[in-house]
């Protein structure tokens, strides 16, 4: 079985480096996770490559733009020869002044799509589709918005794994790699025995990390065997929803410096100050929850998707299922772990940092489950991406393995990536009716 | 609201009236439910959760049943029912998992009666037993289905789908242990209540999640299916395997779907997304709704006949934050809309044309078509006596009207286009060549483009054609004249002679435009010389102006221009001498491809290049010596636009793609996408597959360049399992075998596989060739008469 798992890792990867001619270190790293690289690889090479409403450099340059907004320059280099690569001209790569205004008017929604989803409105939509000589069409909009959100949660991912810039000789064509402060220095991609390795080997003690682990394990059994007796009143849900709200305020102290942003990453972005803001912290603009019940991404995210942008609805649909159901029934060194509450609680965590709600969650198991340090790098890697830091990743779970903190990884990103879309369908929905 | 009608139906006794009317709930609805009297529907959502009784007039709200402070989340609704059999049972499905039963009977405020907190996830759908008073089913987000017993405490039997969440449970109306459950992952199972271990069938209904599903009525075996890849399917279940026995298109995911009481193949629909219209389909004509409510401004939620045996009331509720009593009459039919005439021309001409039979029948009485109508082709419906009322207006009559044999033949299209060249030899030898083939097939006027492009382009003499152009352009002036001509009115092989003449006008006035400061002398030169042919010696002369007007100042630009637009008038009866005189051309020809006329110009080419370059700035370096090509440019660009407008577009992408570079450039993009679309699309009407092909490869549009690189998988699934085959084309993953195995000579086909689409028999295209050359009947020894051709 075991031989099989690294024989379709292997295909798929020869299948990758044979199509696209390179074999970044994302892939390597999700390969990992097999499955669900296929499915990340057909989503992507369908929103970059394939038929859709828009040209092919302006897809990538559009990934420069979204991967900018979180100093990502690994993502940004990597489009830049892409762009480059299909016909884009090499103007628009000087900054955001010598673009074509009507890319240039997609700045503001990947500005709030980047940090504060939640205050995306029809406006914003109309502003964009207005006939006008630089309006957009709502197919090349909603392709537009599915690319900003991937590219802005495979930024997450990229700060969150510590995927470095490949080694390849030969980058320095005008573009330079450069390394932006508190770049994540764990460099997995060259690390060949990613699976093997486990971090058990680390400063903290041995028997108190397991403990920490045991733990975890039995408050899931817990949570899954008796449905709490007592019911909870809405109020109590509430609250709960509420505090897990507020607790990821407290998460992170605002206390970061601003960044000086370098310029090869300034010239893609307008407004670099403005960045994530606790949707709990929101104060004088009162923004109503986000009940996933009215707008979910199975009934009303897919539609609208498939309808302007044929077929991305389908992979987007598996992408998100592959990976809410990714499981190996182990946990560190346990094996046969039903993992679904965890996995649960990790999905749904990401989106009440962006104000999304589920009735039927009690969020007072995000609590049980999810320990402080994972919270904050959960709430760094989804909110914050360039400010992960090496210890922050190792400060959580400190005896899981790679390869399970990878999945976390992945989780955030498409809760991440969901979360967004399901913002700005929900705005483009509202346009329409 | 007049205009609305008010319906009044006998139902055993007690009668349904009611107009059309609504009323403004407080907050947005998930779900509505009748009472099984008919005269009272709750409407449930996350902030509401209310009885209205249904009056004559308007609704009026009877009971609200969110009560108490801080409304628990049980109030939260997803769906709602109320029980068929026991008017004061309700039961809700809350978006957090509870499913609540509620007893109106209740002397307190609080009606809510049971609370069932089994289901971790939101609970979708549930459903009261048809017949069974305690008896309540609901499936959940979980993948689980429960039973409760409304007795008891807690579910009798749970019932899991082993895949993903259940998106509605039914309980079949005539089978009491029966019920449906429809899936997110487009399956339907079926299952019997009393084993809840095992589903008794399971088949897969949709691409994608399937929202809900409907019991036939009275039909007991059809199941009615409504899923997110936007379509309504109705199955019968009586056979061992379910049978799709119809399908509906919708425009929008369905959200719910609806049987008409009373009407047998009816159905109402309501979409989740987008559109807000309630339809209503006859399931046998699945391209237009026999009815459509247009009410509601945002998503309708749920839809319900108000009483279970009348099918001219319908209740909606909607996002819109409003309930709605639609009445069949003021429903809207889009069938009236619909045009019911549809017009066709085919490839040849012929025209065709269906419409309602009454309408037919009355214009033929007018005859309207009396000349082009040659073998008029009449089909009509027959009308099935079975069939009901709806289907009297539905009868049509097509008609086809063939044109002239004659003129409407397109032969000269098929033969140019298989025999023209467009690359793979140095340009003046496809120009010759594509001259020959015009010629061959009498289009002198074509077959002269190709010539000139040859001189203009061909590096032997650049200046000739100028000489050419202008001594040709005597016909410039006809160029109004002939557009208020119709071709029909000229004898055919006048036709293109006389288009000739208009192409060389073309030219000839973008000659003045470019090179104008040459113009007015010629000009002058050419109205005398007019109506005489053209001499020998003429074309001498002609260079001379020419050299002359050379030397000539800028400006005298405008006086130019001012004489090209008042030529016309003044050469108006020198067309016909054109005309009449078809030989003119020819020897005009012969007289530009003589070497006497080429070493003429060679003399003069070592005059005109400094001029030249002093005139129009352009650097060159390729034609250093003489006049550079794209001196020409602009009057080729008006050709291939002069032809590109009078439909003859063949010609104008076969110059684009012979000159390739040369032209391309002067031509905007969205022009040349539009002629090669234009060619292409006319190339496969006729089936020149190759051809079109050919032309796609050879155009340098990029929208046009990847026409033939879309869709060019073949899916191929395995003969033997029957399922995809993903990595290789021959070999299957499953079952290790090879699928396409060659019938003649029993070896697996890597290659072109061809087969048989009777018997799906085949094998190596040039063994399947060769075989059925002998032999009519299958290879595979399957007795099927195969053909190949």
């Amino acid at each position: 079985m075991q031989a099989n798992g690294l024989d379709e890792r292997t295909n798929l990867l020869v299948e990758e480096y044979s199509t696209s001619g390179r074999l970044d270190n994302i892939t390597q790293v999700m390969s990992i996770h097999t499955q669900y690289l296929e499915s990340f690889l057909r989503s992507q090479f369908y929103m970059l490559r394939m038929d859709g409403p828009l040209p092919l450099p302006y897809r990538h340059y559009i990934a420069i733009m979204a991967a900018a907004r979180h100093q990502c320059s690994y993502l940004i280099n990597m489009h830049v020869d892409e762009f480059l690569k299909t016909g884009g001209i090499a103007e628009w790569l000087n900054g955001l002044e010598y673009i074509p205004q009507r890319l240039k008017n997609l700045n503001e929604i990947n500005k709030l799509l980047a940090h504060r989803p939640w205050l995306i409105t029809k406006e914003h939509i109309q502003k964009l589709v207005k006939t006008g000589e630089n309006n957009w069409s709502l197919p090349e909009l909603v392709h537009a918005v599915v690319l900003l959100a991937h590219y802005h949660a495979l930024a997450s991912f990229v700060f969150g794994s510590g995927i470095n810039p490949e080694r390849d000789p030969d980058t320095s064509n005008g573009v330079r790699l450069i390394a932006v402060n508190n770049f994540c220095v764990c460099d997995l991609a060259n690390d060949n025995n990613i699976e093997n390795a486990s971090l058990t080997s680390s400063n903290f003690g041995i028997a108190d990390s397991l403990s920490e682990l045991e733990a975890l394990m039995e408050r899931m059994k817990r949570l899954q065997e008796d449905k709490e007796d007592e019911e909870a009143s809405q109020e109590e849900m509430a609250t709960r929803f509420e505090m897990e709200k507020k607790e990821s305020l407290l998460v992170i102290n605002g206390a970061f410096d601003d960044e000086i942003v370098s310029t090869d990453v300034s010239r893609y972005i307008e407004d670099p100050g403005f960045g994530y803001k606790d949707f709990a912290r929101r104060g004088e603009d009162h923004l109503p929850t986000f009940r996933a019940q009215d707008y979910t991404w199975e009934n009303h995210g897919f539609s609208l998707v498939n309808r302007l942008y044929s077929d991305i609805g389908h992979l987007l649909d598996e992408k998100f299922r592959m990976v809410y159901n990714l499981t190996y029934n182990t946990m560190a060194t346990h094996e046969d772990v039903d993992t679904t509450t965890l996995r649960r609680a990790l999905f749904n965590y990401v989106h009440c940092m962006y104000g999304i709600r589920y009735d039927d969650y009690d969020y007072g198991e995000v609590n049980q489950l999810l320990e402080r340090s994972l919270k904050v790098y959960i709430k760094t890697v989804t909110c914050y991406p360039e400010r992960t830091t090496k210890r922050m990743y190792d400060s959580y779970w400190r005896q899981f393995k790679h390869s399970e903190k990878v999945h976390v990884n992945l989780l955030l990103m498409e809760a991440r990536m969901q979360a967004e879309l399901l913002y700005a369908l929900r705005a483009i929905t509202r346009h329409l009716t | 609201m007049e205009k609305m009608a008010r319906v009044t139906t006998a139902l055993g006794g007690n009668a349904l009236t009611g107009r059309t009317m609504f009323c403004h709930l407080d907050a947005p609805a998930n779900a509505i439910s009748v009472c099984r009297d008919a005269a009272q529907v709750v409407v449930a959502g996350r902030n509401i959760f209310k009885i209205y009784s249904i009056e004559e007039e308007q609704f009026v709200e009877k009971l609200n049943l969110r009560v108490g402070r801080k409304p628990s989340l049980n109030f939260s609704c997803a769906d709602v029912v109320w029980h068929q059999m026991d008017e004061n049972l309700l039961a809700t499905a809350a978006t957090n998992g509870v499913v609540v039963t509620w007893n109106l009977g209740k002397p307190s405020r609080n009606k809510q009666d049971q609370l069932f907190t089994e289901h971790k996830r939101t609970v979708n759908k549930v459903c009261f037993h048809p017949t069974e008073v305690y008896m309540l089913l609901s499936g959940s987000q979980d993948g689980y289905m429960k039973c409760f017993d409304l007795r008891k405490k807690d579910s009798v039997s749970t019932f899991s789908g082993q895949s993903e969440s259940v998106r509605d449970v039914q309980f079949s109306i005539r089978d009491y242990f029966t019920f449906a459950a429809t899936f997110e992952n487009g399956n339907v199972q079926l299952w019997d209540i009393r084993r809840p271990d095992r589903y008794e069938r399971m088949f897969t209904a949709h691409n994608g999640p399937v929202f809900c599903c409907d019991w036939h009525p009275e039909d007991r075996g059809w199941l009615a299916t409504g899923g997110r890849d936007k379509m309504v399917k109705v199955w019968d279940m009586n056979t061992t395997r379910a049978k799709e026995i119809y399908c509906v298109q919708t425009i929008a995911s369905v959200a719910r779907v609806k049987w008409r009481p009373e009407c047998k193949h009816h159905i109402a629909t309501c979409s989740m997304m987008v559109d807000h219209n309630i339809y209503v389909w006859d399931v046998r004509r699945p391209f237009i709704p026999s009815a459509m409510f247009e009410e509601h401004k945002d998503v309708t939620t749920g839809i319900v006949w108000r009483h279970l045996h009348d099918p001219y009331f319908l209740l909606s509720g909607s996002k819109d934050s409003t309930l709605y009593q639609h009445i069949f009459k003021d429903a809207s039919q889009p069938i009236d809309r619909a045009n019911p005439e549809g017009l066709c021309y085919s490839l040849y001409g012929d025209l065709a044309f269906a419409a309602k039979e009454s309408l037919i029948s009355s214009d033929s009485n007018r005859k309207p078509y009396i000349g082009d109508r040659r073998h008029p082709i009449f089909f009509k419906r027959k009308l099935d006596p079975t069939e009901q009322f709806e289907y009297i207006s539905s009868s049509s009559a097509l008609s086809v009207f063939e044109t002239d044999v004659e003129s409407g033949s397109m032969d000269w299209f098929v033969h140019t286009a298989k025999q023209y060249a467009l690359a793979g030899r140095p340009l003046p030898e496809l120009c010759d060549h594509n001259a020959k083939v015009a010629k061959g097939l009498d289009r002198n006027q074509v077959a002269q483009t190709w010539t000139m492009l040859r001189i203009i382009y061909s590096s032997l003499s650049t200046v000739s054609s100028t000489n050419l152009n202008h001594s040709m352009g005597k016909g410039s002036t006809t160029l109004p004249l002939m557009n208020s001509f119709n071709l029909k009115d000229i004898p055919s092989g006048l036709g293109s002679e006389s288009r000739l003449d208009r192409s060389k006008g073309e030219s000839r006035s973008e000659n003045i435009l470019m090179d104008s400061s040459s113009t007015l002398m010629n000009n002058e030169d050419n109205e005398e010389t007019e109506g005489s042919d053209v001499p020998a010696d003429y074309l001498l002369g002609d260079v001379e102006a020419d050299e002359d007007d050379l030397y000539m100042m800028d400006h005298e630009n405008p006086h130019a221009e001012e004489q090209e637009y008042s030529l016309p008038q003044e050469a108006f009866p020198l067309r016909h001498e054109i005309v009449d005189n078809p030989s003119a051309l020819d020897h005009l020809q012969d007289k530009a491809d003589s070497p006497h006329v080429s070493g003429n110009e060679a003399e003069t080419v070592s005059l005109t290049p400094v001029e030249s370059f002093s005139l129009i700035s352009i650097s060159h370096s390729l034609y250093e010596n003489r006049l550079p090509s794209d001196f020409f440019n602009p009057i080729v660009r008006d050709t291939l636009l002069f032809y590109a407008e009078q439909g003859d577009v063949q010609t104008a992408v076969s110059v684009l793609i012979v000159l390739g570079d040369r032209i391309r450039r002067e031509i905007d993009e969205q022009t040349q996408e539009h002629w090669y679309t234009s060619y292409i699309d006319l190339l496969q009407r006729f089936q020149l597959w190759n051809i079109s092909n050919e032309v796609i490869k050879l155009s340098t549009c990029r929208a046009i360049n990847c026409l033939n690189q879309a869709s060019t998988t073949l899916h191929v699934n395995c003969s033997n399992c029957k399922r995809p085959m993903s990595n290789r084309g021959w070999i299957c993953d499953r079952c290790r075998q090879c699928a396409s195995m060659c019938a003649v000579c029993h070896h697996v086909v890597k290659g072109l596989f061809v087969w048989c689409q009777g018997c799906s028999h085949g094998g190596h295209l040039q063994h399947i060739m060769k075989w059925l050359e002998t032999s009519s009947h299958c290879p595979a020894g399957c007795g099927h008469l195969c053909e190949y051709t």
